[in-house]
């Protein structure tokens, strides 16, 4: 069994987003530290792209920034070696538009991957008919491609929680990532659908910011992604972040966030 | 790669496909059956053909360019004047049949990504014309090189969107026209402008667009007896394109010319030539020709015509040049001007700037064929949108 369905399984309800290279890959390895302290159960580290259209305008901007110094996919594959050989062991899952991954080359990308420790992969723009090809190569080295389902998947659903890997990621409501303050109660009977059928652990994600709404999600789901959020506060600490003499203190601000956020 | 039924139905060869998020799944599934349906309906294509003719004027005619031609002392060139429709280009028949298709699915609000805003302007008119809603987005960068357009779209009752992402241009309008979309669906169309984007928008472009050959094809044979010998058309999405191919694909004997935009040429790094320099990659939810980096991000694309600036190509048009159907070839920006110039004075026609590539590019190959041969030019858009680029580049003075 993949080690991020172990987790979810034993009640670690956390999986936060970083893009990496936000402010920069050396912060980004310190926060997958504090992260990993914190006991999550996994972390998405994402790949910027120039045309995130999955994304709206607060994981945009942090792809821009990150795009601005210059982070490509074979810096974030790094990353995870990095993470390695600083002895963290939380599990990383890459989170990528198709096209850096489709340049890079499955096949390579898919071994590289493993190489450098992710264990999970998501790509916002591959949907289930698109991914067969990535899944059988990611399958082959243990890495789960967690598929996406959405309020509108409908019959779909059925085929893409077949046989998936790690977890389901439920998207709490149509349109984009990035916060929102309310849901459509709808979305309970969306989750109770997706988790009667799914063979493994479902997380719930977009536009999930809040105590509240991690308290409300985790009524019908084993764990929350935590996004555009997560993405905001390191931005409003970025200029402690940057400063090797304020870091410590960004980051503790950035770990009391994860604690209320999993606060009970 | 696998092919499956989805694979089979999505694809022209390996390109073309669904690459989109999950949320945007629904919305592609539900606009395909109601094309499908639609289609297949006669009272939907009586409806769309009602308008074609007495709203846009179609059928447009085809027009033999003698001067042009004896200056040339080449083949005989006749262009096909896309640029006398509603709006002044090829623009307004797919915006007509893709509104026509929205408020059949009893959709209320239309929007649009647009780059230079002649897509704006069509869909606008399309949505003021069936009663419709309309959200053009737009980038910024866009929005401050087009004011007058912006206005256009406004006076005729659209809401103009800017978008400030990226690079503040057409491919991050189209990004966020998406985003848009996949929240809205529920009462809303995406309208999409070129023969791009994932299934089934570039088989329902073509389907909109092909009436431009279905004519062509014969009118020259009741003007000249013949078929062309060779039949030209620019490309930046490819839309007026795959319109100008459509009905030439299956006479083996025609040969089809594709026109890109070479910009400052093609050794340097400004143009919009996706299918001469680009590489495949996927980009707007499908898989095609695209400009990157060997990162695989996209990289900007340049072109004096704002319609051909696009660093992607149809997924058609990419299939279609690996089995070699179509050559794809590249203007730069002063052959188009020059193209221009010499269609004003010999035929008292302004093109759009987009067309004056095909127009080069013809005058390039009609050198070549002798007297008797026959050629026929998609002459896509009317030029007035661009007189003041025009004035401009040539320094704003005389000719």
């Amino acid at each position: 069994m993949n080690r991020i369905e172990l987790r979810l399984r034993s009640g670690k309800q956390l999986i936060p987003f970083l893009m990496a290279g936000d402010p920069n890959l050396e912060v980004t390895l310190d926060l997958i530290q504090m992260l990993q302290e914190e006991e999550v159960a996994a972390i998405e580290i994402g790949v910027p792209f120039s045309d995130p259209t999955a994304d709206g305008p607060a994981i945009q901007l942090a792809a821009e920034r990150s795009l601005r110094k210059k982070t490509y996919l074979k810096d974030v594959l790094l990353l995870g070696k990095q993470a390695q050989a600083r002895g963290l062991d939380v599990p990383l899952i890459l989170f990528s538009y198709s096209n850096p991954l489709y340049q890079y080359g499955f096949q390579e990308l898919i071994h590289d991957a493993h190489q450098s420790g992710f264990e999970g992969i998501i790509v916002p723009d591959l949907p289930y008919e698109e991914s067969l090809a990535l899944r059988a190569l990611a399958e082959s080295y243990g890495i789960a491609v967690i598929p996406l389902v959405a309020p509108t998947s409908g019959a779909r659903m059925e085929k893409i929680v077949e046989g998936a890997s790690g977890f389901i990621y439920c998207v709490s409501s149509v349109g984009t990532t990035g916060v929102r303050t309310t849901f459509n109660p709808e979305v309970e009977l969306f989750l109770n659908e997706v988790r009667r059928v799914s063979p493994v652990p479902i997380a719930v994600g977009f536009g999930i910011s809040q105590v509240e709404h991690v308290r409300y999600f985790h009524q019908h789901a084993d764990s929350v992604i935590v996004g555009s959020a997560f993405v905001q506060q390191i931005e409003a600490v970025s200029h402690l972040l940057t400063q090797l003499e304020t870091r410590s203190e960004g980051i503790s601000m950035l770990r009391q966030f994860v604690r209320t956020l999993k606060s009970k | 790669m696998m092919k499956n039924d989805h694979f089979t139905r999505t694809r022209f060869g390996d390109f073309g496909g669904q690459f989109v998020a999950e949320t945007a799944m629904y919305a592609l599934e539900e606009l395909e059956a109601g094309y499908l349906e639609a289609i297949a309906n006669p009272a939907f294509v009586e409806e769309l053909g009602h308008y074609l003719h007495t709203y846009s004027g179609r059928p447009t005619p085809l027009t033999y360019a003698k001067r042009l031609s004896e200056q040339i002392g080449g083949a005989q060139i006749y262009l096909k004047r896309e640029d006398l429709n509603h709006t002044g280009a090829h623009k307004i028949n797919n915006a007509l049949g893709q509104a026509l298709l929205a408020k059949r699915m009893g959709k209320k609000k239309l929007i649009a990504e647009t780059g230079a805003g002649q897509h704006g302007v069509a869909t606008a008119t399309a949505a003021s014309l069936l009663g419709l809603e309309c959200t053009v987005y737009m980038g910024e960068e866009d929005m401050a090189r087009q004011q007058l357009n912006v206005f256009r779209m406004e006076l005729l009752g659209a809401k103009v969107e800017a978008v400030s992402s990226g690079t503040k241009t057409l491919k991050d309008a189209t990004n966020e026209a998406l985003r848009q979309w996949v929240a809205k669906v529920e009462d809303t169309f995406y309208l999409i402008g070129s023969a791009v984007g994932p299934h089934p928008y570039p088989t329902m472009v073509k389907y909109f667009q092909r009436v431009i050959s279905d004519e062509a094809r014969e009118q020259i044979l009741t003007q000249t007896g013949r078929l062309p010998q060779d039949v030209i058309a620019c490309v930046g999405g490819g839309s007026n394109a795959i319109g100008m191919f459509a009905a030439f694909l299956t006479d083996e004997e025609v040969r089809l010319h594709g026109v890109e935009a070479a910009g400052s040429g093609l050794s340097t790094e400004k143009h919009a030539a996706s299918l001469s320099k680009g590489t495949p990659g996927i980009l707007h939810g499908m898989k095609s020709y695209i400009l990157q980096d060997q990162n695989g991000l996209v990289s900007p694309a340049h072109s004096i015509s704002a319609g051909l600036d696009y660093p992607g190509v149809g997924p058609e048009h990419a299939f279609l040049k690996e089995t070699g159907r179509v050559g794809y070839h590249a203007i730069t920006d002063d052959e188009a001007m020059s193209a221009l110039v010499e269609l004003c004075q010999t035929e008292g026609i302004l093109p759009a700037l987009e067309s004056a590539h095909a127009i080069a590019y013809a005058i390039q190959v009609a050198q070549k064929r002798s007297p008797e041969e026959v050629l026929v030019v998609c002459l896509s858009g009317r030029g007035d949108k661009d007189v003041e680029t025009i004035r401009r580049v040539m320094g704003g003075g005389s000719i």
